[in-house]
């Protein structure tokens, strides 16, 4: 038998161990060396207060009584972990980006900081959360009793309230040294997350050794205990039960986001996103090894232990009941733990929800231009804390005092599981729906909070503690539909499963009607679209317009809250980011969001807002401001499209002026490669001119006068003072054409008269190889009206150069005449090698020769040609393809029209 | 307001990262209809499988399940998927657009 007293300096002992632990970690952190304080084990074992005493104690008896339904309480909560990817990581990033201190900061933050809707939200958690710290109170209590009580079979003692009392105050005091050493929510509590990790391990490793003891110690074996459990009465008899293996594994899902105790290790003391992906496997191996031996524990409970033993203490008296002292304290104090653990963290969580969103807004209430003229909120906000603490601390003690301690562990569980899952909606809902509404997210908790309480938490007292027997029974005024564990005449369900079904159904559907009916307030739009594109686009929409506001009075306030040097630090950094010197930045709205998040991570979203908006005097966004801020985007779209506008035709115009820059060089070039063409070619005649004349002046001086030699000087000369003359008419010819100075002399003929006179006037002079000329007199009976002359003078030209350059055998130049249509066109094709491909474009420019070609000329011909079929209104191009050089003259017919 | 353009086709790397995550999102519905499993056995009559034999089966699906997450979040750790993190991993309504 053990003594109490050893019990109670054991007691003393671990919770003095998880003191200087808990202490450690703050001195570590305080000091900087947080990296192991950092790990993701630090992360999940933390997660771990999901296992409660219920798990340590309750699950065993819940197995011994229920069979195999326990174990849908920790597959939900794995499935969640392992699909972490469907939500949990858009949670906690928003959790971190929007410093988000609790679940209800998390509602309210998102449909628009509403205050109502945190306090809702916090007197639902309060209610969901005291019966299961009146269980932890509970299962130490019991499992004290069990010590003391000699004979399992007996009933507890009557009193049991003294060890209650000492838990109650020991946890308070705990919680209060180690819950609010820092204001800021948002941070750390680096000591309670390091005294629960270390207390999940204590769990964790007693079970475990229990477990270990039972299979192996007493059945003998795996495969023995395998047998045990086919064999037990009890649990062979289990039957699954659709409804309720899937409704409590849904339950437990939604629970595990919703609790605000996970929502606190899980969101709000996360250091590292990344801690996720570790937990996502490894939590679930936690409940995993948590759950591995509840059944063998139980069927050896059931076995061993009489009849009457209460199976939710199998974990400590299987161990006393086979003489196993030291275990059966090692399981004491697993036990301890997992109540401890659960109790410390929810009372934080739900501190932090009470003085946020109950107390801070009523205080502002009350002291009506509180935040800048009181005195320290700071010393407010931490007094509200502690007393909230010491406050839930004492409701579950309460709770446990009036319920008697009577009811099922599990069965309190699963109640407060499904009050508090009435929260799941409004939050999935606003984590990924932009359309969810307050109002609709306030009637849908409502709704389903209310249909908790009457289907399921109220009747749990049992008939005539709360709702009289008669209503339960029979409905209320006899309305046989409205009964408790019927409504809607749905009977013979689990009432557990029954309630959950009607609440969370009822629940949504409101939510979901009352959103789609409503309109969004301007600031739940802005909120809205920040949580649901939380991982998409960073930043997002202003919810505050800067202004009068004095950037003084501000600092002030956050002084008041954050703490003078915490607040000098920010105002210092934010001044620096705008460029300022000084304690004193502008009151921009970038500004006064950086505050309100600091703020929030204080005091909750809701109260930092109501906070900020005294002070800026209600600047508040408006419809109007939204208006204006779209307004002005549009403007500056407008402005931007104009811009682009401008751009595009600044780069067209340099791209013109490029090309005329270009073509400016080009001709430049172009004029240079002229002069040195016109010099060289004025200066091999010149050349010519000069010898000769040298040669006639010094003739008959030393020698025999030659007549003949004489005669074929001079001829030599005139020759070449020919050829000058005649280059010297060309380029004047084409400097008239040109300049445009050059006036038509229009006449009528026709194209065929033309032609003849081209032939005999190319013909005559000039000697050389035959050319046979090939025409088609039939299609030259053109009429025409233009200057004749010119025209004639083009013939002539390609003719003549038809002659000149056709190197074949049998030169032959073929005139085709077509008409109709707008055009008159005159080919003149030969039968030579052609022009080669990369000279065709360079044939009609001055000085053009093709190769080597000796045949005289200065290349000035064709260029003249396209000079006066261009004063003519015509063209004349190089006609590819058609075996020899080609040329095509076209001219308008339009001129030949008018002439008949 | 036009949809955000969004490449039709990616790298190998930022392919491998998306099924990963496909993987990620896929896994809890397949640990949801193995342990809802049970439930299609037969209640009554010899053949019945039994408590014994159900807790084994839970076990065994659980541990596979533990597995497959750790395998995945092991392949997040090695930075498959970091290159890909920063884009929206879905095409998200541009804000202002509901």
């Amino acid at each position: 038998m053990v003594s109490l007293n050893l019990l109670a300096v054991i007691c003393f002992g671990y919770v003095a161990f998880l003191f200087a632990v808990a202490f450690a970690a703050e001195r570590a952190a305080a000091a900087g060396r947080t990296a192991w304080l950092r790990s993701p084990w630090v992360y999940t074992l933390s997660l771990s207060i999901y296992c409660t005493a219920w798990t340590f104690y309750g699950a065993v008896g819940y197995a011994a009584r229920s069979g195999l339904e326990f174990l849908t309480i920790y597959l939900g909560p794995t499935l969640v972990m392992v699909g972490w990817w469907w939500g949990l990581n858009k949670l906690v990033h928003i959790g971190r980006t929007q410093r988000i201190t609790s679940i209800a900061d998390l509602i309210s933050s998102r449909y628009g900081k509403s205050s109502l809707l945190a306090a809702g939200v916090t007197v639902l958690a309060v209610v969901g959360t005291t019966p299961y710290i009146a269980l932890q109170l509970q299962s130490v209590t019991l499992s004290v009793a069990a010590f003391a009580q000699p004979d399992p079979a007996q009933p507890v003692p009557a009193d049991p309230s003294a060890t209650a009392v000492w838990v109650a105050v020991g946890l308070a005091i705990f919680t209060v040294i180690f819950g609010t050493r820092n204001l800021d929510a948002n941070e750390r509590h680096h000591g309670v997350v390091m005294a629960i990790a270390v207390e999940a391990v204590v769990k964790l490793f007693a079970l475990l050794a229990v477990g270990v003891f039972v299979v192996w110690g007493i059945a003998g074996g795996a495969g023995a205990i395998v047998e045990r459990i086919q064999a037990s009465p009890e649990l062979s008899a289990w039957r699954i039960d659709g409804a309720r293996w899937a409704g409590l594994t849904f339950l437990a899902a939604a629970a595990f986001l919703c609790l605000p105790r996970m929502f606190q290790v899980m969101v709000v003391e996360l250091e590292d996103e990344r801690h996720l992906r570790t937990a996502s496997w490894a939590f679930p191996l936690y409940v995993f090894l948590i759950s591995l031996f509840v059944v063998p524990i139980a069927v050896v409970g059931l076995e061993a232990l009489p009849a009457g033993a209460n199976p939710d203490l199998f974990v400590l008296t299987v161990p006393l009941a086979f003489g196993q002292e030291g275990l059966a304290f090692l399981a004491f104090l697993g036990g301890f733990s997992a109540a401890t653990s659960m109790v410390i963290v929810a009372a934080i969580a739900l501190s932090t929800m009470v003085s946020n969103h109950i107390v801070m807004p009523i205080w502002l209430r009350l002291t009506r231009r509180g935040a800048s003229v009181s005195g320290d909120v700071r010393h407010v906000v931490m007094l509200a804390r502690r007393l909230s603490i010491a406050g839930v601390v004492f409701l579950g003690y309460l709770y446990y005092r009036l319920s008697g301690g009577g009811a099922a562990l599990a069965a309190i569980g699963l109640i407060a599981f499904a009050g508090i899952a009435q929260v799941l909606p409004a939050m999935i809902g606003g984590l990924f729906w932009r359309g969810a509404t307050r109002n609709g997210a306030m009637a849908g908790i409502a709704g389903g909070f209310a249909l908790w309480l009457y289907t399921l938490f109220l009747p749990s007292f049992g008939p005539d503690v709360v709702l009289p027997a008669a209503l339960m029974a029979e409905g209320p005024f006899g309305i046989g539909w409205l009964r408790p564990y019927a409504l809607f005449g749905i009977e013979g369900l689990d009432p557990l499963i029954h309630s959950v079904l009607w609440s969370l159904s009822i629940n949504t559907v409101l939510f979901l009607a009352v959103s789609l009916a409503s309109f969004p307030e301007p600031l739940e739009r802005l909120q809205g679209a920040q949580f649901v594109s939380a991982l998409g686009t960073p930043g997002g929409a202003r919810s505050w317009q800067g202004g009068a506001v004095q950037t003084e009075d501000l600092m002030v306030m956050a002084q008041r809250i954050l703490g003078p040097s915490e607040a000098q630090a920010l105002f210092r950094r934010e001044a620096a980011r705008q460029g300022l010197g000084g304690y004193l930045p502008e009151a921009s709205p970038e500004f006064l969001e950086v505050l309100e998040r600091e703020l929030s991570g204080s005091v909750g979203a809701a109260t930092a807002h109501a906070m900020l908006a005294q002070m800026v005097g209600g600047m508040q966004v408006s419809v109007q401001d939204l208006l204006a801020v779209a307004d002005e985007t549009a403007q500056i779209m407008e402005y931007s499209a104009r811009l682009e506008a401008q751009q595009e035709e600044l780069t067209r115009t340099a791209r013109q002026l490029r090309e005329a820059n270009e073509k400016l060089t080009r001709l430049s070039v172009q004029k240079d490669a002229f002069l040195s063409q016109i010099s060289h070619e004025l200066r091999t005649p010149m050349t010519s001119i000069r010898a000769f004349s040298e040669i006639l002046r010094e003739m008959g001086k030393d020698g025999p006068f030659d007549p003949d030699d004489q005669a074929r000087y001079a001829s030599i000369i005139h020759d070449e003072a020919i050829r000058l003359t005649r280059l010297l008419d060309d380029l004047l010819d084409l400097s008239v054409l040109e300049n445009g100075q050059v006036s038509l002399n229009i006449r009528e003929g026709t194209l065929s008269d033309l032609i003849d006179h081209a032939v005999a006037t190319a013909a005559a002079g000039e000697d050389g190889p035959d050319l046979r000329i090939r025409r088609d007199r039939g299609a030259e009976r053109l009429p025409l009206v233009t200057d004749l002359d010119r025209l004639s003078q083009v013939f002539i030209n390609l003719i003549a150069n038809a002659r000149k350059y056709c190197l074949s055998e049998a030169p032959q130049l073929t005139i085709r005449a077509g008409g109709g249509g707008a055009w008159i066109t005159v080919d003149f094709i030969d039968n030579g090698q052609g022009i080669p491909r990369e000279q065709q474009d360079m044939i009609f420019e001055k000085f053009a020769r093709i190769g080597d070609q000796e045949a005289g000329g200065a290349g000035l011909g064709l260029a003249i040609c396209r000079e006066i079929m261009a004063r003519l209104g015509g063209t004349i191009a190089y006609l590819p393809g058609q075996g020899g050089a080609a040329f095509r003259v076209r001219l308008p017919a339009r001129a030949a029209l008018a002439a008949q | 307001m036009s949809a955000p353009r969004r490449p039709v086709f990616v790298s190998r790397d930022a392919y491998r990262s998306r099924r990963l995550k496909d993987a990620a999102r896929l896994l809890p519905v397949l640990g949801a209809a193995l342990f809802a499993l049970p439930l299609l056995w037969r209640s009554e009559g010899a053949a019945t499988v039994g408590t014994a034999g159900t807790l084994l089966f839970i076990f065994v699906v659980w541990a596979g399940l533990i597995l497959s997450a750790f395998l995945i979040a092991r392949q997040f750790e090695s930075g498959a998927a970091d290159g890909a993190e920063a884009e929206p991993d879905r095409a998200e309504p541009p804000p202002g657009a509901d």
